[in-house]
């Protein structure tokens, strides 16, 4: 083995970890895999989310749920303002993984990161709007008082896209949880490492452990888990994608707790149009609460 | 003073019945499809009994695949060649024309309602046939304004909804499903319930009568393979179903991979929470409302009763004091106030798990009556003692049975309340109101009625949070099951 | 917090109230807190409530029991500035004979004057079993000083009163000064002697069922035989739901002290419908034994006819007219 020369330096090469509860442990499963750039150069290793990592997830987001729900939407929109603050902050290192992940030009990544930014200061914006959008005033036939606000279903599964691998992924996770969601995310299997650097946006913007939790590895490894998982209330299949046997699968798991399911299209939507309430009133459940009205 | 020897005279209430005459039963029925009665293609039917009196009512024809698939062709015409293309303020008209049928007709549909189903009179004619008219009434008038329903500006029906609906309150949940699919421009194929079909079939009638365009609602009766070939149809395109979380789980199983929208309101186990400082006296009636009303059959029935334990001593006296006021009996009698179990299959039911809670320890209490010889009767139940490990305090008894667990602190209400699969409806009961909006917030219901209890109205959005269901019927909301 | 929880006792020492509900007429700061630890009362349930019992179908021969018994329960009363000798002989009369055509027809409970007229009364009714009741407490406002209101009582008793109605002080009421209501009640009911004391709330003065659920146990901790709603002079008088409060109050009252007090509704109750709607009331929310003129009354004057004509209707068959019953 030839020794290092004096003027080059050994980089400290980054572990990418899973992120869980707050934690960025290594995957319970002790194993990892390759990632290669979209030239299949070799870019990093990547940990491969177990089951167990998966359940894992799914305590630390109901941990973290009441806490996050209970927070004022004031609260949530600055958190998730936050985010977009310190992914801005991280611009050149997320722009450099898209554009090397996703093969995609320099320029191209550039609109992708910005994007990214824009998009969780447009659902940031959302937390305190979504109830008066979505809620309201009932005037029932009666001397009551009642009233429908939506609340958030709990824990989410979310299975973020595959190409997209950082717009599609903030795309997927600030709808979620922005409404007061916590959830537990899928990565692209073949570009995680947006996803890995956003954990770590995450643990420094903030947001409270648990809230968001993201799995790296094969999707086939975590997916059932979650889709079956019975206190998991919601999954996003967007993930999925072009695999309709997989989403078929899942939704069935899913069945069986009656989780919301945000069915996955037959391909990879475009994450540069606007997006609409969709994904926010999926995972909403609404509460009417009566009253009478009286001396 | 003491009591006077001539008091305790007896106000025995002579039989008031609702006369029968108003209702013209056939001997049988064929199945509505393309606005006709037609007879079913497998020549199959089965019996639709009174369950106070187990006298068979009729001969109903059980809808076959081929039946199903004949309704959602006619359906798809309707949908393709009439109804999509007509304007929501034609829509509108018809469905207010329907409203205003149901209001003349409503003595007569509240009668054929308490015959079918069990129902006392006094509900059938005071709650849910006056609700089913505000139902098509509310939904008329959404019918030409959806594009301010907030559904985006140019809101779309998704087609032909197959519909299934349960025996609790049969027209009530016809009106549910129907009035927003029509309103929003969808043609529907519904499913009544095997022991309620008869008003699903009068509504029939009552859609020829306001002629209403062939084929934009089908009626086919039948029981669960009927129903499963509904939701399995592959040119449905919404499915919306009110029944057991059982088979609400089943058909999220079958439509996963489709493209089809589904809404589902399923089970429920409420805790209906009595504070120390509670009202108690409207407590009382709201715990008697919340579990005897409709015999218990209801999804959002207040089973559980949740009393603080300081009080509960007292507040048990009172409702039991209460109980021994109902009066269970024939349905068609103006002063019954418990009438029949729906059928004998559920009766067994409830016999099962109220067996279960007294081998499981749990004090049994019903008051004093007198069960008519025929029919299916169960007397108004109490349940105390019940931990949340008790079967009774976990599983939906869908009966006049109420099981008693008490509670120290706010905090251990909302735990309890919460702790089920279920999250349908909550009570609240208290005068303060700081604690009634923290405990709203704090429980996991789509509904939570605070100082009363069973309220329903067609403005307001009524739906479960997890196995319960999902989806919303009423209101604004309940448009987005039919919009795409 | 529940009646029995406040009270804390479940019997009451012989001939006066329990040490909790005696503790609790100590002083004016521990009546408030008994009566403002009452359970409240939400509007809407009791109402609601009340319009639920209000749709018991009363037919055949529950419906002659039902008409016998609100007969014989009526104060039939006249109350005006015009009445004169004459005037409440003939009511007398007709309370000892509502029906001359029927012999089978009970008589009422009691004849209901001002106490000027008890002597005319009495001397009419003399030994018939008809009560007189006298209002008394410068009737109907109460806006008297309590020697006045005393020496009006004394009157009307001396006079051959059997029952006095009295009011409450609804400004000393609604001011909170509830130990001053309590003891003009106690002083009014000792000035009554032998007299059966009722005591009128004006509930449409009260506006809240909270106020009339406290007001209820005010009067029956101060020794009323009969809690009452209205002078009949304030709209509204008696309501259903009113009346509701007041006949869980008297039944929560027994309970805690295994005392009975009676309840009379007065003031708007006109037709047989309204009066058998009060029955069923009575029947199912306190209870059968309250089902007796010495526990429940009417406060009426244009009900009697009409109980009358439905009486008639129920043995003829056929529907009376208002010329086949007398006027008074």
């Amino acid at each position: 083995m030839t020794p290092p020369t004096d003027s080059a330096r050994i980089d400290v090469r980054k572990t990418y970890k899973l992120y869980i509860g707050g934690a960025f442990p290594r995957s319970e499963s002790g194993r990892s895999y390759t990632v290669d750039d979209a030239k299949g150069r070799f870019l990093a290793n990547a940990s491969y989310a177990s089951r167990k990592d998966a359940r894992d997830a799914v305590v630390a987001a109901r941990k973290a749920f009441g806490g996050w729900s209970g927070k004022t939407a004031y609260n949530r929109g600055q958190v998730l303002y936050r985010v977009a603050e310190v992914l801005e902050g991280r611009r050149a290192q997320f722009v450099d993984e898209v554009q090397r992940g996703e093969g995609v030009s320099k320029r191209q990544a550039e609109a992708a990161v910005d994007l990214s930014v824009d998009r969780l200061v447009w659902y940031a914006g959302w937390a305190d709007k979504i109830t008066q959008v979505v809620g309201g005033a009932n005037p029932v036939a009666g001397p009551y008082f009642n009233l429908s606000v939506p609340e958030p279903s709990g824990v989410i599964a979310a299975l973020a896209p595959q190409d997209s691998s950082l717009l599609g992924l903030v795309s997927v996770v600030a709808p979620i949880v922005v409404t007061g969601n916590t959830a537990v995310v899928t990565s692209s299997y073949l570009r995680p490492l947006p996803a890995v650097t956003l954990s770590e946006v995450l643990a420094t913007s903030d947001v409270p452990g648990g809230v968001v939790n993201i799995l790296t590895g094969r999707l086939a490894d975590t997916a059932p888990t979650l889709a079956s998982h019975m206190d998991v209330n919601g999954i996003d299949l967007t993930g999925t994608a072009g695999d309709p046997e997989h989403a078929t699968a899942l939704e069935q798991a899913a069945a069986e707790n009656l989780k919301r399911v945000l069915r996955a299209p037959a391909s990879e939507p475009d994450w540069t149009l606007e997006p609409g309430i969709e994904r926010m009133t999926r995972f909403l459940e609404t509460k009417t609460v009566w009253h009478p009205v009286g001396i | 003073m003491a009591p006077n020897e001539k008091a305790g005279t007896v106000f025995e209430y002579a039989p008031a019945p609702e006369s029968r005459a108003v209702v013209d039963i056939k001997s049988s029925y064929g199945l509505f499809i393309n606005g006709e009665f037609t007879d079913p293609a497998g020549g199959r039917s089965f019996k639709t009994v009174n369950p106070a009196t187990e006298e068979v009512l009729a001969e109903v024809s059980e809808a076959s695949t081929e039946d199903v698939d004949l309704a959602v062709k006619a359906a798809r015409r309707a949908y393709t060649r009439v109804w999509s293309r007509m304007s929501g303020r034609e829509r509108s008209k018809y469905l207010y024309r329907i409203a205003r049928i149901i209001q003349e007709r409503a003595r007569e549909l509240a009668v054929l309602e308490s015959i079918d189903n069990g129902k006392p009179i006094k509900e059938s004619r005071d709650v849910d046939i006056p609700l089913v008219a505000a139902y098509f009434f509310y939904y008329a008038g959404w019918a030409d304004k959806l594009e301010y329903a907030g559904f985006g500006p140019t809101p779309q029906p998704l087609g032909v909804a197959g519909q299934v609906i349960p025996w609790n309150f049969p027209m009530m949940m016809l009106a549910w499903k129907i009035a927003p699919a029509l309103a929003a421009g969808n043609t529907v194929v519904l499913k009544p319930a095997e022991t309620t079909p008869l008003t699903a079939l009068l509504f029939a009638e009552i859609c020829q009568q306001a002629d209403l365009p062939a084929g934009v609602v089908n009626i086919v009766t039948g029981a669960g393979e009927t129903g499963r070939a509904v939701v399995a149809h592959e040119d449905v395109d919404k499915v919306a179903f009110t029944g057991s979380t059982e088979v609400g789980r089943a058909i999220a199983k079958a439509v996963a991979g489709t493209d089809k929208k589904v809404t589902l309101e399923l089970g429920g186990k409420a805790a209906n929470i009595v504070f120390d400082d509670a009202p108690v006296d409207q407590a009382v009636e709201g715990i008697v409302n919340g579990i005897f009303f409709n015999q218990g059959h209801v999804c959002c029935a207040g089973s559980r009763l949740l009393v603080q334990e300081s009080v509960a001593e007292e507040v048990l006296e009172r409702l039991k004091r209460r109980m021994g006021t109902l009066r269970v009996g024939d349905p068609l009698d103006k002063n019954t106030d418990i009438g029949a179990i729906n059928s004998a299959e559920q009766l067994a039911r409830i016999r099962e798990l109220s067996d279960i809670g007294e081998a499981e320890g749990a004090g049994r209490w019903s008051p004093p009556c007198d069960l008519p010889a025929h029919g299916f009767w169960f007397p108004p139940t109490v349940f105390t003692g019940v931990s949340q490990a008790h079967r009774i305090a976990r599983e939906e008894i869908f009966g006049p049975v109420l099981s008693v667990l008490t509670f120290r602190t706010p905090a251990e209400a909302v735990e309890k309340a919460n702790n089920t699969p279920f999250g349908l409806s909550a009570g609240v009961w208290t005068d303060k109101g700081s604690r009634i909006l923290w405990m709203a917030d704090q429980l996991r219901a789509g509904v939570v009625w605070a100082n009363t209890f069973n309220r329903f109205d067609p403005t307001s959005p009524f739906g479960g949070y997890k196995e319960s269901g999902y989806g919303r019927e009423g209101g604004r909301h309940g448009l987005e099951a039919y919009i795409r | 917090m529940p009646v029995t929880t406040v009270v804390n006792s479940a019997s009451s020492s012989a001939g006066g109230l329990s040490p909790a509900l005696a503790e609790a007429t100590s002083s004016d700061s521990a009546l408030r807190r008994f009566l403002h630890g009452l359970p409240g009362v939400d509007q809407v349930g009791a109402e609601a409530r009340a319009a639920g019992l209000g749709t018991r179908s009363i037919k055949t021969t529950a419906k002659e029991f039902a008409i016998d018994l609100a007969i014989r329960m009526v104060d039939l009363t006249t109350l005006e500035g015009q009445d004169t000798p004459g005037k409440v002989r003939a009511l007398a009369s007709k309370a000892m004979r509502p029906d001359p055509a029927d012999q089978t027809c009970p008589q009422v409970a009691a004849v209901c004057v001002y106490p000027d007229m008890v002597a005319v009364a009495k001397e009419t009714l003399g030994a018939s079993g008809v009560h007189v009741a006298s209002v008394a407490t410068a009737f109907p406002s109460g806006r008297a000083a309590l020697d006045i209101k005393l020496a009006d009582t004394q009157d009307a008793v001396e006079a051959g009163a059997d029952e006095i109605d009295m009011v409450i002080d609804r400004g000393a009421f609604l001011s909170g000064r509830y130990l001053e209501v309590f003891e003009e009640i106690v002083a009014v009911r000792e000035a009554c002697g032998d007299a059966h004391l009722k005591v009128i709330f004006e509930t449409g003065e009260l506006q809240t069922y909270d106020n009339v659920r406290r007001a209820s146990w005010l009067a029956m901790m101060a020794g009323a035989h009969f809690i009452k709603t209205s002078t009949g002079k304030i709209q509204p008088a008696a309501t259903l739901p009113v009346t509701l409060v007041m006949l869980e109050a008297v039944r929560d009252f027994r309970d805690v002290t295994g005392q009975m007090v009676g309840v009379k509704p007065a003031g708007g109750i006109r037709t047989t419908k309204d009066a058998i709607k009060y029955l069923v009331m009575v029947n199912e929310v306190a209870g059968g034994d309250w089902l007796d003129p010495d526990w429940f009354r009417f406060g009426a004057s244009t009900l009697l006819n009409d109980l009358l004509m439905q009486r008639t209707k129920m043995r003829t068959g056929r529907y009376s007219g208002p010329d086949y019953f007398t006027l008074d």
